[in-house]
């Protein structure tokens, strides 16, 4: 029999035994339903987790070093026999291996114009002493890309985010706009409107070389640059209440108070990385390093955490170290996958109970319709379209019933969603989605309604198929 | 195998036992018989006699135990079941004492369903279904259902579904038992009419029946039906040929 007409027949009589074939489709529905609003569930908070950690910054971001730096003590680094070997060979005026880069303004510029990269930024982070007035109090000041601004971090904070890339303009952290405003005698929201001045050693690259010794200050160490006292006024904005912005490997942890990145690079402080510069001029006896900017690192954003590893790639090749989150990353998909999976298999459950209504009713239409077999195959019907035939109807039950189910997973979704929002504005948390059911759930789980629904059809559709078409006959 | 003997059916040494407990029912016994094509055989018996069963094992509904039954040539004992399928579907047209239409199906719907199991394109379906309801002068009752039918009119239904497919031979299974007399007596004209068509020849015996239109096997156990329209008729006992008898 041709597949049109096997599927008319089926279809009439699924239409005959309404209220029984109904209520198995219900059952199957239900089954699916689960299943979606479990998944849907997962899928949901994955989302949100990524969504949350994707406004971080972190997991679209990669920090770069220079190899060579890379491999120094501090953070990250260590001594090596090759890299001792090429300090020594720089120290004596050799130069070092060619995949040895500085991570200089080209390289920037290079690593810039790389597809994907969106923003490439150095981090500034110096020590200045912020006052409101007479007295001041250290602090670490950091520099902010304007990117920053869709920073989860500065979500609930008070006032704004800097108004341009250029402003002179300061956001301080809950804690040092506390202790400012201690200091001042006036509430921390106060400080918003008012002059913070910030001063700072800033460093001021020398004219020419000193004429004598004799006549260096103690802000002329014999370096390509000077440290100059400085000082500047900033207009505090903000006061962001919870913790570190995601700036750099782990964030800047302790920084008190926040300004533009593009301001903060104008006013050349002096910064941690100066001090290696410093110890560098000093052994090769000025030589080097004392013209164009040398990054210690470099800060880049990608348009999207796909494009981390592409472009990593790309500045692992230019010759620079590199770090990214992604590996993070990984781990959290697999433990969404793993709880996708969980969730998945509870959902499945109901949908194994329905499977055992479709088994119930074939099994049931099979009794019912033992003559009606019998004359079909009286007519000519073989075992193959018998069994094609009650196979049609279990697939047609589940297709139904999986249609059906992801509409009511779909609303039962929804209702939770619905509830939580609810729930959360009532904690004064601002609500959040937790809920997805992308196109593929709805598809996969309509798919696996129709696959079950087959499976529980195989042995019942055999059994009608192998009935003796005489005894059918007889069957009253 | 093939036997090209020019018989509609050809049954030898023909065997069916079934085994009830301990106990072996020989329903149909080591039977021979040769049916000629366009012959109109009655199969007549008592109640249990064997000769529903041989009719079965003739329609390919059952198979043998032992020996070998040719239609039109070819051994259908030795029949896959597709084979046997499409057998029942394109050689040959079945009617049952108890109708046997679907119910919830109209007439027109009943009758289609040979041409859909034989694949017959949707296109040429209607005017078939219509020259088959045509024949048994149900057109005008097309729409309804069976239970809106008398029983004589579901038994004239059950032969345009028997002959839609346009078959050669004919297996009527007792087809006047659920009907009254008068009925029942409309419905072996009808039958009739298909042995000896319109315009074909009424005489001559069995040798030449290929021009008389459709073989005819009758299960009866009304010996006065089966003198009055058969051309054969074929007495069975206890699974064995008891006597036959020529018209």
């Amino acid at each position: 029999m041709k597949a049109g007409d096997l599927l008319e027949l089926a279809s009439r009589n699924l239409r005959e035994a309404v209220l029984r074939n109904t209520l198995t489709t219900l059952g199957i529905a239900v089954g699916v339903a689960s299943l979606v609003a479990m998944l849907s569930l997962g899928v949901g908070l994955q989302e949100f987790a990524s969504r949350r950690l994707e406004r971080t910054g972190l997991f679209d971001s990669i920090y770069v070093r220079p190899r060579q730096s890379a491999a120094r003590p501090g953070p990250g680094g260590g001594f090596g026999r090759q890299q001792q070997q090429q300090d020594a060979d720089a120290s004596a005026g050799v130069p070092t291996s060619p995949d040895i880069r500085p991570l200089d303004e080209a390289a920037r510029k290079e690593i810039e114009a790389l597809p994907g990269v969106i923003e490439v930024y150095s981090e500034v982070h110096f020590t200045a002493e912020a006052s409101l007035g007479a007295s001041g109090q250290l602090t670490t000041v950091a520099g902010l890309p304007a990117s920053d601004s869709s920073n989860d971090a500065f979500d609930d904070m008070e006032g704004h985010f800097f108004s341009s890339a250029d402003a002179t303009e300061v956001i301080l952290r809950a804690e040092m706009a506390q202790s400012l405003a201690d200091a001042a005698n006036i509430q921390p929201a106060a400080l918003i409107g008012r002059t913070l001045t910030l001063r700072f050693p800033q460093r001021q690259a020398r004219a020419a070389a000193p004429a004598a010794p004799a006549a260096a200050g103690l802000n002329d160490l014999g370096m390509g640059f000077s440290i100059v006292p400085t000082e500047k006024a900033f207009t505090i904005v903000g006061i962001v209440v919870t913790g570190d912005p995601g700036v750099g490997p782990g964030g800047l942890g302790g920084s008190g108070a926040y300004i533009p990145l593009k301001v903060a690079e104008q006013l050349a402080p002096v910064q941690g990385s100066d001090l290696r510069e410093v110890m560098d001029e000093s052994s090769a006896s000025g030589s080097a390093g004392a013209g164009g900017v040398r990054y210690a690192n470099l800060t880049l954003r990608t348009d999207g955490p796909g494009s981390v590893q592409p472009v990593e790639d790309a500045i692992k090749h230019m010759g620079f170290s590199t770090f990214s989150l992604l590996d993070v990353t990984k781990n959290l998909r697999l433990l969404f996958a793993i709880l996708d999976m969980l969730l998945g298999i509870f959902g499945s459950l109901a949908l194994a109970v329905a499977s055992l209504g479709i088994v119930n009713t074939l099994v049931m239409a099979i009794l019912e319709r033992r003559r009606e077999i019998g004359v079909l195959k009286a007519l000519g019907a073989s075992n193959r379209d018998v069994r094609r035939l009650f196979f049609l109807e279990a697939g047609v039950m589940g297709l139904a019933g999986g249609v059906v189910g992801v509409g009511m997973g779909w609303a039962i979704g929804r209702a939770i969603q619905f509830g939580t929002r609810i729930y959360l504005n009532r904690q004064g948390v601002p609500a959040e989605n937790i809920w997805s059911v992308p196109w593929w759930l709805a598809l996969g789980a309509i798919a696996f309604a129709v696959l079950v629904s087959l499976a529980a059809g195989i042995v019942p559709a055999s059994r009608a198929a192998r009935l003796d078409p005489v005894q059918a006959l007889r069957y009253e | 195998m093939n036997n090209n003997n020019g018989a509609a059916f050809d049954a030898i040494e023909v065997s069916r036992h079934y085994r009830m407990g301990d106990a072996v029912v020989r329903a149909v016994d080591r039977l021979s018989l040769k049916i000629a094509h366009g012959e109109y055989v009655a199969l007549l018996g008592a109640s249990g006699s064997g000769k529903s069963t041989l009719l079965n094992l003739l329609a390919g509904l059952d198979r043998p135990t032992s020996g070998a039954i040719f239609a039109n040539g070819r051994d259908i004992s030795g029949m896959s079941a597709e084979e046997l399928a499409r057998h029942r579907n394109q050689t040959i047209g079945i009617v049952f004492q108890a109708f046997h239409l679907l119910p919830k199906m109209t007439l027109e719907e009943n009758v289609e369903l040979p041409l859909r199991l034989a694949e017959t394109p949707r296109a040429e379906r209607p005017a078939r279904v219509r020259e088959a309801l045509d024949r048994v002068l149900l057109t005008a009752r097309r729409a309804h259902h069976p239970s809106q039918l008398s029983g004589g009119e579901q038994q004239r239904a059950a032969i345009a579904r028997a002959l839609v497919n346009r078959p050669s031979i004919l297996l009527a299974d007792e087809p006047t038992g659920n009907l009254d007399t008068r009925t029942g007596e409309e419905i072996l004209q009808l039958i009739e009419g298909l042995h000896h068509p319109a315009g074909a020849s009424m005489d001559g015996g069995a040798a030449d029946g290929a021009a008389r239109g459709m073989t005819v096997v009758l299960v009866t156990h009304e010996q006065a039906l089966a003198e009055r329209f058969a051309d054969r008729i074929v007495t069975i006992s206890d699974g064995r040929i008891e006597r036959e008898e020529r018209r």
